[in-house]
């Protein structure tokens, strides 16, 4: 059927220029997931509710799951691959995580550092009620967000103390 | 899920869009923020067999303020851009006060104004704010235009006046009378949920503090945003006391509306939201409009 037709896709993944051929109705979570191997963007609900999936396009933090990959076409994705710091290491961010205990089985983690991400860009001196507001769209089944909002709330002050 | 085959195409000109909404009226399904669409798309809910992305056509997300002051949006301009807008906020506060309620951030920053109109669904905020600001909507098409006022627009349960063919491009918003104030609330099961109830309410008063005009229009209700229009009009000529207001909330809520019970909410409950919701609103709106 007609719509099988590859359409291409050249994009900004993780600051490397990439470009593959692909079905129109693919979407840039599995894009990511599939065809890059990019499997750190996790896939929950595919309707956009539980925020697993989220990644920065062209830095503002989306839904992969809404969005085809043709639409990344001569965009710039940062998935969570992006976040980690130099030879494998944990970028500060994932460690203000790690010491606060701000995951347990780590499913939403790649969607909420990602949001966060975004957040501390523009909020460098966030509130606790801000924090929460910028975690509303990631579902955490696990923590009850207290030790999400304590880690976020301790990434951005190492921000600012260097 | 993932979604069904389906063409793609991305115009990068109005001029093509229409082109190919006119040559295949009946299987094109348009694309724009998509996080209605795709949701759809991926439980296989719509299986379009055309898509036709308009997100790659320059300058259909403009906020620019008209002459006379009218405020127009581009029916492209993410909900998340005109939350953070300064014309917005100046010029119609009304729909500032209801984007932090769509949805979440993430999804704001994709999703559109045009968008939210264009898909109707009953318990969207944008589509209430549109009708109780009295937008007027541009549809384009191959060869033509046309203004349709938004009490014209919404026809029902994801209805609206657009023709195969059509496209929704831009959307004019009166300016704000002198004295007036807006209101917007809701109540969901958690925020950025869809709206169990919600209301936006807009009130002017002429100097001496009476009522000239109100506006109550209700959303979750019914198939469309409803205009509870005999409540809001029983308003004007008088002053918006307590008693008055308290009065045009019962009526809105036992007369203006025919919730649908559901899971997450009775019929009862529904009526008893909106009571509430639409007297704290038209209450806000009225400190709001005597502030300005």
């Amino acid at each position: 059927m007609s719509g099988a037709r590859r359409l291409a896709v050249r994009a900004e993944i993780n600051g490397r220029a990439v470009a593959r051929e692909v079905e129109p109705r693919r979407l840039l979570s599995d894009f990511l997931r599939h065809d890059l191997g990019l499997t750190g963007t996790h896939v929950g609900c595919e309707h956009g509710v539980c925020g697993a999936c989220t990644v920065l396009l062209d830095g503002e933090p989306v839904r992969s799951c809404l969005l085809l990959a043709v639409q990344a076409d001569g965009h710039a994705v940062e998935t969570v691959e992006a976040l980690g710091g130099e030879q494998g290491a944990l970028g500060p961010l994932q460690e203000a995580f790690r010491r606060a205990h701000a995951l347990q089985c780590g499913f939403c983690t790649p969607g909420i550092l990602t949001t966060i991400t975004a957040f501390l860009r523009e909020h460098a001196e966030p509130t606790e009620a801000e924090v929460r507001r910028a975690l509303s769209g990631n579902l955490c089944r696990c923590t009850g967000y207290q030790h999400i909002v304590d880690a976020v709330l301790a990434a951005a002050r190492s921000r600012r103390d260097g | 899920m993932k979604p069904a085959p389906f063409d793609y195409v991305a115009p990068r000109s109005l001029d093509e869009v229409l082109e190919v909404l006119a040559e295949r009226p009946d299987d094109a399904k348009v694309l724009a923020g998509g996080q209605s669409l795709i949701p759809l798309l991926n439980f296989r809910l719509a299986q379009p067999t055309l898509l036709v992305d308009v997100n790659r056509l320059p300058g259909l997300d403009g906020v620019a303020v008209a002459s006379d002051g009218e405020l127009r949006l581009g029916a492209l301009a993410r909900q998340g851009r005109l939350e953070r807008d300064p014309h917005v906020a100046e010029r119609a506060p009304l729909l500032a006060a209801a984007l932090p309620h769509v949805a979440h951030p993430q999804i704001r920053n994709r999703g559109t104004l045009g968008g939210s109109l264009a898909h109707a669904d009953p318990a969207a905020e944008l589509p209430a704010v549109a009708l109780a600001l009295d937008a007027r909507l541009r549809l384009a098409r191959r060869g033509g235009e046309r203004w349709v006022a938004a009490r014209d627009f919404f026809r029902g349960l994801f209805a609206t006046a657009l023709e195969p063919g059509e496209l929704l491009v831009e959307v004019a918003l009166p300016p704000p009378p002198p004295r007036s104030g807006f209101a917007f609330l809701e109540v969901a099961r958690r925020h950025g949920d869809y709206a169990l109830a919600g209301v936006a309410a807009a009130v002017t008063l002429d100097e001496r503090g009476v009522c000239r005009r109100a506006r109550l229009v209700l959303l979750a209700v019914g198939d469309a945003p409803v205009d509870a229009g005999v409540a809001a009009a029983a308003l004007a000529g008088g002053p918006l006391d307590v008693e008055r207001i308290a009065e045009a909330a019962r009526h809105a809520a036992e007369s203006e509306i025919d919730p649908v019970g559901d899971i997450h909410a009775s019929a009862d409950f529904k009526r008893h939201l909106i009571r509430v919701l639409a007297a704290r609103a038209l209450a806000a709106a009225r400190l709001r409009a005597e502030a300005a």
